[in-house]
């Protein structure tokens, strides 16, 4: 009685939820469109707790949004954009079909066009949100800036792209944030501190791409026509907050350095503009002019409830990051042809080293390879013709693996020609009971400022191994002997079989000590007690309790048997490297 | 001989781009060959004797070519005109060129003109100046159209000034001259970020990665034949790297990823596509979970360590029981044979072959008797062992040679008999003949009655029988499932019933049932009452056990799955707050089961200790425990023929 039966699915979480197909029709917009806007403004799927009940009793796939998302789209003022852009395409092509070449004119002046600053204001109302997603973005960039300048992506773009990356590596070297780099097979990871926040990006090798078919570029597209509007503003901000002038200018004085002596024109204005910038090798200008007093001396604060200990902690980390900061600072770099020239100097100028190159190989070339103050060449061949005495010739691993060890590596492993020592990624901390590579033991001795582990370790090793050599020699002896006098060959085993009888019977009169193995077996007793006591203790957990002890304990034991693999592989590399030494070492002998 | 400049091959391909020159030669042969075939390929003709047709249709003939690479050879060092020989295509025959057509090739070669004579260096006449000249060069005097206002232009301004009127043509956009950046973040209003902002999940950030990643990892991480063979056998979506370690000698040598911008793409399907959820994550530490239970050193004395293995029985030992005074031990096994063993020696006092297989043995509680009643086949056999006090047994044979017959038969369930003579001098004394096969029989704590399961599904599955008057009944009127086992309440007269799933429980006296006891398990196998009457444990067959306290609920109050295969018995202790529980994977698990006289506490459960001992058998481990009646020991019989006493 009174009014309809209340429909199903007309209350609760079905109402809450939108599948795709439907929020597309809401909006008006083709599936292509909406994705665009989807990827605009940050609207992701939602996945309902109880699916069925959301989907109408259907249990077919289906991506739901949630509604106040679609809802709150509907009122973004580039879903009419859209609108107007399929307007304007339509118009433009009907009047190329009538050949009206004035309509086209005048219709491509009037091409609708939309911003994204309120899109990029509203999805990171404050900076520091901002700062913290902005690691797909410079991936994306540079990822873009190594396109090829025809086919996939609009020109544009592209330049656009490499501008804003190269914009964000001249801040990173002023601001000197650069904290970790790893070369990866993938590409090259960095890592800056940008206003206390992580960033890390990754810059593919400089190679062609052959470029996948099943990706479709359109979606790249629209997440990078994002970026490059984020990654704009972020770089505006930046450069204000360390006075610096954006559109980033050179310093006067390096500019007219860089100029070519011979006045030809290296390239168009515009494109020498960002070569210059690109060659990462001059300081950039400033709106207010720097002087050295500037840099005032932070008063300190204590932190409520911090104890001397932590202040003291602090003040060494602070003293560490600035030595950091600091490492190549009076050292002159000269980079081969044949080393990645972007990456390095980046890294170099970013920890204050100077640097330079042929130049032949790029524009901002500083100094020339015969410059005697050069103190490290960086080099990737097997070996160098003419060497310079003065200077360290090194394979570009160095640089990589000393920002990393935050000092700087002794030279001697990283020579041209020699086997390099393995590459550490600097983004892993091992936590207790993970697998430490025998490298990283090393490494973390050399910052606590021992030293003991590369001299003593190796001397060790050498003086053990030639014990053995000595040993072997000694058998080898022994045998030679034996062949000599065959005729007592007999006798001697005799001798030698009533000796060991002798030293048998010997061994078994050795006391055994009995007051020992009763300690060890009240422990192990006590242990066995423990772990028992344990075990019925389990027994008595609840049944979901127990599940989850069982799962946390299964994972710390896959991680425990992960570790004891890694270590197992480790051992076997090592004693055969040594087994194969030692087999070159007689081979040369003999 | 003069050696050709050049390749007789570039002179044929030559000869092809100039031969409509060459075809009128002046010095051709008296016969005139042309071929008619026209531009076609000539090797259309290469199967055929003739080349083509002349002026008349006559076939021409391929002139005869039976030279062989040394005549050829010969030809090349003495003919002195070999090097300006060719072939002509059309024909087949040799053509010796002239100096004029040498000479001509040469030039083309050279890129020059093809006419001697052609000057290409000629001075140039301009025909029309540029120069503007004051007379025309037309004497045409110009269109009318040229000074009278066009009308289809003033159409068309007059259409455009229209349109610019009513506004449909505007004037273009001013330049936005705005800066493409500027400081978005100038002004950070708290107030203006929008609520939804608050409950936006920011994408987690991309793994970082780690040693194996490097161009040059430490040679741990890389991985070996048979790792590398598995990652490839691996769906994409399962690997745990998606990548192989690889090891390159020096940074020179790294080639591009080849697979870098399907990852930035996935990474991008992943930002717009994948749902996104807060997710709590368990952070708890492991020994937490662990809950704390009183240490069982303080819950002492229980068994601890094997004592004594009762040996003889040559099959499964299914069924023990001890006498009240704690003497003596019977256990029956599949050989046929009942065994009586005196408990602290491990002696067997006595075998009784029996001529069936023995389900279930019980020595009478009471002490005053000695009485073992043993299910073989269909009878119930109540055995005096005449062990201990002669006293005594000889009491219990007058007891039971006492009985006088009643006057009138009454109808019975079973039929009772007194033994034979050679039964007799094995000790049985009565026989109570079932008419289907007997599983179990349990005495009440008074010693007169006792009670028989019969594997029925009738009503007669459970039969109370009275030994003083030989007289048995069967207490049910239907069958309320296949009873597993029953047990009388030690003081009040109750009795306990276990179907499959649920365990009955009636009052004897007024006859009807009290209770039901769900026990949650699939398939009941054992169960044990607490002396005190208020509790029962139910072992089963999932190996489950259920602690059921009467007075709480009739749902089990706690439920231990301690044992990893099926229960086959469970024991409760007279005096210590002991239970046990025997199991087929070999272990007797002994628990602290205390249960306390006010009302409000609820017992205390505790394993204590698993004893193990038995060896597997047929897939079977402890068939039964049994607690000693006066000290902390317990027993069990396993299916490898022993009988272990543990204390």
């Amino acid at each position: 009685y009174g009014g309809a039966e209340p429909q199903k699915y007309e209350r609760g979480s079905a109402t809450n939820y939108i599948t795709r197909n439907r929020a597309r029709k809401k909006l008006q917009l083709s599936l292509p469109d909406f994705r665009r806007l989807c990827i605009l403004k940050g609207i992701y799927p939602h996945e309902p707790k109880h699916k069925k009940k959301v989907n109408k009793g259907s249990t077919a796939a289906r991506t739901f949004y949630l509604l106040k998302d679609i809802k709150f789209l509907l009122h973004e003022p580039i879903v009419n954009k859209f609108r107007e852009y399929k307007v304007f395409v339509r118009k433009l092509r009907k009047a190329y079909g009538k050949s009206e070449w004035s309509t086209v004119d005048r219709l491509k002046d009037n091409k609708p066009s939309y911003k994204l600053d309120h899109i990029v204001k509203e999805r990171y109302p404050t900076f520091v949100d901002a700062l913290r997603d902005l690691d797909d973005a410079l991936s994306m960039c540079f990822l873009f800036s190594t396109f090829p300048r025809t086919g996939k992506c609009h020109v544009q773009t592209i330049q656009l792209c490499r501008r804003l990356a190269v914009e964000f590596l001249n801040y990173v070297i002023a601001s000197r944030s650069l904290r970790k780099v790893f070369l990866s097979i993938k590409g090259i990871y960095y890592q800056a501190e940008v206003l206390g926040q992580p960033v890390t990006w990754i810059t593919p090798y400089t190679f062609a791409h052959d470029h996948p078919t099943d990706v479709d570029y359109r979606v790249m597209a629209t997440f990078t026509e994002f970026y490059t509007t984020l990654l704009g503003f972020v770089n505006f901000r930046l450069y204000h907050s360390l006075n610096l002038v954006y559109p980033p200018k050179i310093d006067g004085q390096a500019d007219v350095e860089l100029k070519p002596a011979e006045g030809k024109e290296y390239a168009m204005d515009s494109e020498s503009y960002l070569e210059k910038l690109s060659a990462l090798s001059a300081s950039l200008a400033r709106v207010v002019a720097p002087t050295h007093e500037d840099e005032v001396e932070m008063d300190e604060f204590p932190v409520e409830g911090e104890t001397a200990e932590q202040m003291d902690a602090r003040k060494k980390e602070q003293e560490a990051l600035e030595k950091h900061k600091k490492l190549f600072e009076g050292l002159r770099f000269f980079l081969n042809r044949e080393v990645p020239r972007e990456p390095l100097a980046f890294i170099i100028r970013c920890f204050g080293g100077q640097v330079s190159w042929d130049k032949s190989l790029c524009i901002g070339a500083t100094y020339d390879v015969s410059d005697p103050s050069i103190t490290h060449q960086i080099v990737d061949r097997p070996r160098v013709e003419q060497q310079v005495v003065g200077r360290y010739y090194l394979q570009p691993q160095w640089v990589f693996d000393s920002v990393n060890a935050k000092l700087c590596l002794p030279v001697a492993d990283y020579f041209p020609g020699v086997l390099l020592p393995p590459h550490l990624s600097p983004f892993v901390t091992e936590q207790e009971g993970d697998y430490v590579p025998p490298e990283k033991l090393k490494l973390l001795a050399m910052q606590r400022g021992e030293n003991p582990g590369d001299a003593g370790g190796v001397s060790v090793d050498e003086e053990s191994e030639e014990e053995e050599e000595e040993e072997e020699e000694e058998e080898n002896d022994k045998e030679e002997e034996e062949e000599e006098d065959e005729s007592e060959k007999e006798e001697e085993m005799k001798l030698k079989k009533m000796e060991e009888q002798k030293t048998q019977s010997n061994k078994v009169r050795c006391p055994v000590t009995a007051g020992k193995l009763r300690l060890e077996d009240k422990q192990r007793l006590e242990q066995e007690q423990q772990s028992e006591e344990k075990r019925l203790a389990i027994m008595m957990m609840k049944k979901r309790e127990k599940y989850l002890y069982k799962k946390i304990m299964f994972g710390k034991k896959r991680k425990v048997r992960e570790a004891n693999k890694l270590a197992a592989k480790r051992k076997a590399h090592d004693t055969a490297i040594k087994e194969e030494k030692k087999k070159s070492k007689k081979a040369r002998r003999a | 001989s003069p050696v050709p400049p050049w390749p007789p091959a570039a002179w044929v391909h030559l000869l092809e781009t100039v031969s409509p020159a060459l075809t009128p030669l002046p010095s051709a042969p008296l016969q005139d060959i042309r071929n008619t075939v026209g531009n076609i390929p000539m090797e259309w003709y290469q199967d055929f004797p003739h080349i083509g047709y002349n002026l008349e249709g006559k076939k021409i003939y391929k002139p005869i070519r039976n030279k062989d690479e040394l005549d050829m050879f010969l030809e090349k060092m003495e003919n002195p005109d070999y090097w300006r020989t060719v072939q002509d295509k059309m024909t087949g025959a040799d053509i010796k060129l002239t100096d004029e057509q040498v000479d001509l090739v040469h030039r083309l070669q050279k890129g020059q003109f093809g006419d001697v004579h052609f000057n290409p260096y000629e001075p140039a006449v301009d025909f029309f100046t540029h120069e503007v000249m004051i007379h025309p060069v037309t004497n045409r005097p110009a269109d009318k159209r040229s000074f009278i206002p066009s009308l289809i232009e003033k159409e068309k301004v007059s259409k455009l000034v229209h349109a610019i009127k009513m506004g449909w043509i505007k004037p273009r956009k001013p330049k936005d001259d705005t800066p493409t950046y500027y400081d978005l973040w100038a002004h950070e209003d708290p107030n203006s970020i929008l609520g939804r902002h608050k409950m936006h999940v920011p994408a987690p950030k991309m793994k970082l990665p780690g040693h194996e990643e490097s161009y040059n990892p430490p040679p741990e991480y890389l991985l070996s034949e048979e790792e590398k063979l598995a990652w490839e056998q691996q769906e994409p979506a399962e690997r745990k790297l998606n990548f192989v370690p690889q090891q390159y000698r020096c940074l020179r040598a790294v080639p591009a990823y080849s697979r870098f911008i399907h990852e930035r793409f996935e990474r991008c399907l992943d930002l717009y596509l994948c749902p996104r959820q807060r997710k709590m994550r368990v952070n708890v530490d492991p020994e937490d979970l662990i809950p704390k239970l009183p240490k069982p050193r303080d819950l002492q004395p229980f068994p601890t360590t094997q004592a004594l293995v009762y040996r003889g029985h040559t099959s499964l030992v299914r069924c023990l029981s001890i006498s009240p005074s704690g003497q003596w031990l019977v256990s029956g096994s599949d050989d046929c044979t009942v065994r009586f063993w005196e408990v602290c020696t491990a002696r067997c006092m006595k075998t009784v072959p029996v001529g069936g297989v023995v389900k279930s043995v019980a020595w009478n509680p009471n002490p005053t008797i000695c009485l073992v009643a043993i299910c073989v086949d269909q009878s119930v056999l109540l055995v005096n062992p005449c062990l201990g006090d002669k006293l005594l047994y000889g009491a219990t044979d007058q007891l039971l040679e006492s009985y006088v017959a009643p006057e009138e038969e009454r109808v019975q369930p079973v039929q009772w008999a007194t033994a034979t003579m050679e039964e007799h001098s094995k000790g049985v004394r009565l026989v109570v003949q079932h008419s289907k096969a007997v599983k179990q029989v349990t005495w009440h704590g008074k010693g007169d009655y006792f009670a028989s399961v019969v594997s029925d599904n009738s009503n007669m599955q459970v039969l109370i029988h009275q030994t003083s008057k030989r007289w048995s009944q069967n207490p049910f009127r239907k069958s309320k499932g296949l009873v597993q086992c029953v047990l009388f309440h030690p003081i009040r007269p109750y009795f306990f019933v276990a179907t499959q799933r649920y365990v009955r429980v009636y009052n004897l006296l007024k006859q009807e049932l009290t209770k039901k006891l769900m026990t949650n398990c699939k398939w009941v196998s054992s169960m044990a009452i607490h002396p005190g009457g208020d509790n029962i444990i139910c072992g089963s067959y999932d190996s489950k056990l259920a602690w059921f306290d009467l007075d709480l609920s009739t749902r089990p109050y706690q439920l231990l799955r301690h044992h990893k295969k099926a229960l086959r018995s469970v024991a409760f202790h007279k005096h210590y707050p002991l239970f046990a529980s025997g199991s087929d994977d070999g272990t007797v698990i002994v628990c602290h089961g205390m249960v306390y006289n006010d009302l409000l506490q609820n017992p205390l459960l505790v394993p204590v200790k698993v004893l193990k001992g038995h060896v597997m058998t047929l897939d079977l481990g402890v068939l039964d425990v049994l607690f000693h009646p006066t000290q902390p020991w317990v027993f069990s019989s396993g299916a490898d023929g022993t009988v272990r006493l543990y204390t």
